[in-house]
């Protein structure tokens, strides 16, 4: 197992590293040119200086290995320092301080960080800024679809064909076929419009600290909660219940059954536990698609994460902000399907990689 | 011995069935892919034959004092609940902002979705099945192959696909018009990203038929990989390609319509379904309808779509049907 995760991070290198030159690659090959919508009156010289400051005086390659260095090796260093320093964990770590910030009158060895064209502040700080609004909307979103999906799963593989199950396969299948920007703006109009329940901007200013405000919280979380719940619950409940029939025939159920075995003990203890085994992998490997999915969410409701974030950036030409935020999206991709796989392994003792 | 060749009357001699009757029995038992199927059928019909019947061009802004008079008529079932809304026959759905009638423009929409959905499907299920068949048959291929589609997977579709449409939507559009580029453009980007999942169903497949027998007498008789591949092993495995054949036109659809919906789809003056709806959402409180006829129309397009897919699943499987 050691031997497996340690070959598959050593094959994640080099996976990550092409994603790496695709994405660049790509914003680099497009026509357009980042300075084309200054005014006209500006002279070309002045323009090339421009385009210097922007960063983009030298050849590609060059341009590639010190964004790689930069998100590698210099934005770490920061993390380190801001988790060190400034972080709720400051207290119990010991200080750090890597990073040699760039400034007017720093020494020629200072460290550049990858900055926005938009802000021209760094990237990383802005992410860390919006990821944990994106965090709490879909993080919450998951919890509830798990809770949700895996009963539903176990109960209309237990009552097959059963109105339960039935209805439970219909719900599913619509929940997969309506996409987030239609059943968004559905319960918007209902339950906003309509009704005036919950309000329909996400408001990121809102400040938890009474139970009112906490009351507000929730309820302006729980549309886009429910859109992208309903999502997930489709997809995680349809796999519960294909899993849970495929193991409710087999010979062990029948002994357990005949040992006199309560049914409760026979399905929750035994069956469930074997039919989670793929279940658990597909939920690992939902979580970056999360990510991607909530780039819709996050438009429909307004909520300023880091999809909308990536919006921004794509419509303002900020190509920093692009390339450093769909790669982290990828980097998130190949690491849980890294832990999907390892998972696998522990958790079902028949697999063996080696 | 003579015994066998006389037929018991009562257990008349049946031609041997066509296979695909056989398939066509097992689909009809599937109520939900069989009520899916017709659906389908009758959106595809009355968006392709509807304009005949109902002539409104979906461009047609009427001149300045017709269009403020035209303009925002609501759909005529509002008279239902309000009755002093602004409804009229002329305009069954009624019309847009600039007065263009809202049900020819669901039409020309829903024309555009489909056609980009069938279209970036054939694409995808060509390259899918092409890859697959590539990487399963000869072995040299399969390493690099199965490689490449895990590249593929690995990458962050939406966000790449949000980028590309915008860095070389100009220059398609000037190449072949803006309708045209986008066109292009988008059934491209949506085939070169969902061919992943058919490779590999394909991939496995290949590799179990191209041991069985009938491929191996086939290659002792010197037939060559060309006509082994199109002849034996192809038909073999129809019936996978037809399954994600029917989910590639839901992904489809969808994915143009999420691009529509954040703006990177088609221009503002042509509608599609997603864009219809993506034009809706900033009045959705006055004119929710305009909002909820586009969406219902891609909703239960999807929806149709997957369960016939879900209906052939069982009914091309073999181990299911017959019983």
């Amino acid at each position: 197992m050691l031997n497996y995760t340690i070959r598959r991070l050593i094959i994640a290198v080099p996976t990550l590293l092409f994603i790496a030159l695709t994405i660049f690659l790509l914003l680099e090959l497009a026509p357009g040119d980042p300075v084309a919508n200054q005014p006209l009156t500006i002279p070309p010289e002045v323009r090339e200086l421009m385009r210097k400051a922007l960063g983009l005086g030298e050849p590609m390659h060059i341009r590639f290995w010190k964004w790689l260095v930069q998100f590698f090796w210099i934005e770490p260093q920061v993390f380190i320092d801001w988790l060190t320093t400034t972080s709720s964990l400051a207290p119990i770590l010991p200080d750090t301080d890597f990073f040699i910030a760039c400034g007017n009158n720093t020494a020629a060895e200072c460290d550049p960080r990858i900055l926005s064209w938009q802000f021209r502040s760094p990237v990383m700080d802005i992410v860390l800024q919006r990821i944990p609004q994106t965090l709490w909307v879909v993080g919450t979103a998951y919890l509830v679809a798990i809770v949700i999906a895996i009963p539903v799963g176990v109960y209309s593989a237990y009552r097959q064909y059963s109105w339960f199950d039935n209805a439970g396969t219909f719900v599913t299948m619509v929940g997969f076929s309506v996409p987030p920007f239609f059943s968004g703006v559905l319960v918007i109009v209902i339950f906003s419009v309509q009704l005036n329940w919950f309000p329909s901007i996400y408001d990121t200013m809102h400040e938890v600290n009474n139970w009112d405000s906490f009351m507000f919280q929730i309820k302006q979380m729980t549309m886009p909660v429910m859109v992208l719940a309903l999502q997930i619950t489709s997809q995680i409940s349809r796999f519960m219940r294909a899993s849970m029939l495929d193991n409710l025939n087999l010979d062990y159920v029948r002994t357990a059954r005949a040992k006199g075995m309560t049914e409760n003990v026979v399905i929750l203890a035994h069956v469930l536990r074997n039919s989670m085994i793929p279940v658990v992998t597909v939920i690992a490997l939902g979580i970056p698609q999360i990510f991607g999915g909530a780039i819709i969410t996050e438009q429909v409701f307004k909520v300023n994460g880091i999809g909308e974030m990536l919006i921004r950036a794509i419509e303002a030409n900020d190509i920093p902000t692009v390339q450093t935020l769909t790669f982290i999206f990828a980097v998130l991709i190949v690491i849980f399907n890294l832990v999907a796989d390892i998972l696998y392994g522990i958790l079902d003792p028949r697999i063996r990689y080696d | 011995m003579t015994d066998a060749t006389q037929l018991d009357p009562a257990n008349e001699y049946k031609p041997p069935r066509n296979q695909w009757l056989d398939v066509w029995d097992q689909f009809k038992k599937h109520r939900g892919a069989l009520i899916g199927a017709i659906v389908f059928l009758f959106i595809v019909l009355g968006v392709f034959l509807g304009p005949l019947i109902w002539a409104h061009d979906a461009q047609f802004v009427p001149p300045v004092v017709d269009m403020i008079k035209l303009r925002d008529t609501r759909p005529i079932y509002t008279v239902l609940w309000e009755s002093g809304a602004k409804v009229s026959w002329a305009h069954p759905l009624g019309t847009d902002n600039l007065a263009r009638d809202y049900l020819a423009r669901m039409m020309a929409g829903g024309q555009v979705s489909i056609t980009v959905g069938l279209a970036a499907m054939t694409l995808s299920l060509l390259l899918g099945t092409l890859i697959g068949v590539l990487a399963g048959y000869f072995k040299r291929l399969d390493g690099p192959l199965m490689r490449l589609t895990d590249l593929f997977l690995a990458l962050p579709l939406l966000p790449l696909l949000l980028v590309a449409v915008l860095l070389f939507r100009e220059l398609l559009a000037g190449a072949l018009g803006p309708e045209g580029g986008v066109f292009v453009l988008i059934v491209s980007l949506v085939g070169i990203t969902s061919w992943m999942q058919t490779a590999r169903i394909v991939r496995g497949d290949v590799l179990a038929l191209k041991e069985r027998e009938f491929v191996i007498a086939a290659r002792s008789m010197g037939t060559p990989s060309r006509r082994i591949v199109l002849r034996h092993i192809l038909p073999n495995v129809l019936s996978p390609i037809m399954v994600s054949a029917t989910l590639g036109i839901a992904t489809a659809i969808i994915t143009e319509s999420a691009l529509s919906f954040l703006g990177f789809g088609f221009p503002p003056d042509f509608p599609t379904w997603g864009r219809l709806l993506f034009d809706a959402v900033d009045r959705m409180t006055l004119y929710p309808e305009r909002v909820i006829w586009p969406g219902l129309a891609i909703s239960i397009t999807v929806l149709s779509v997957n369960y016939i897919g879900d209906g052939l699943r069982d009914a091309l499987d073999p181990r299911i049907r017959g019983r």
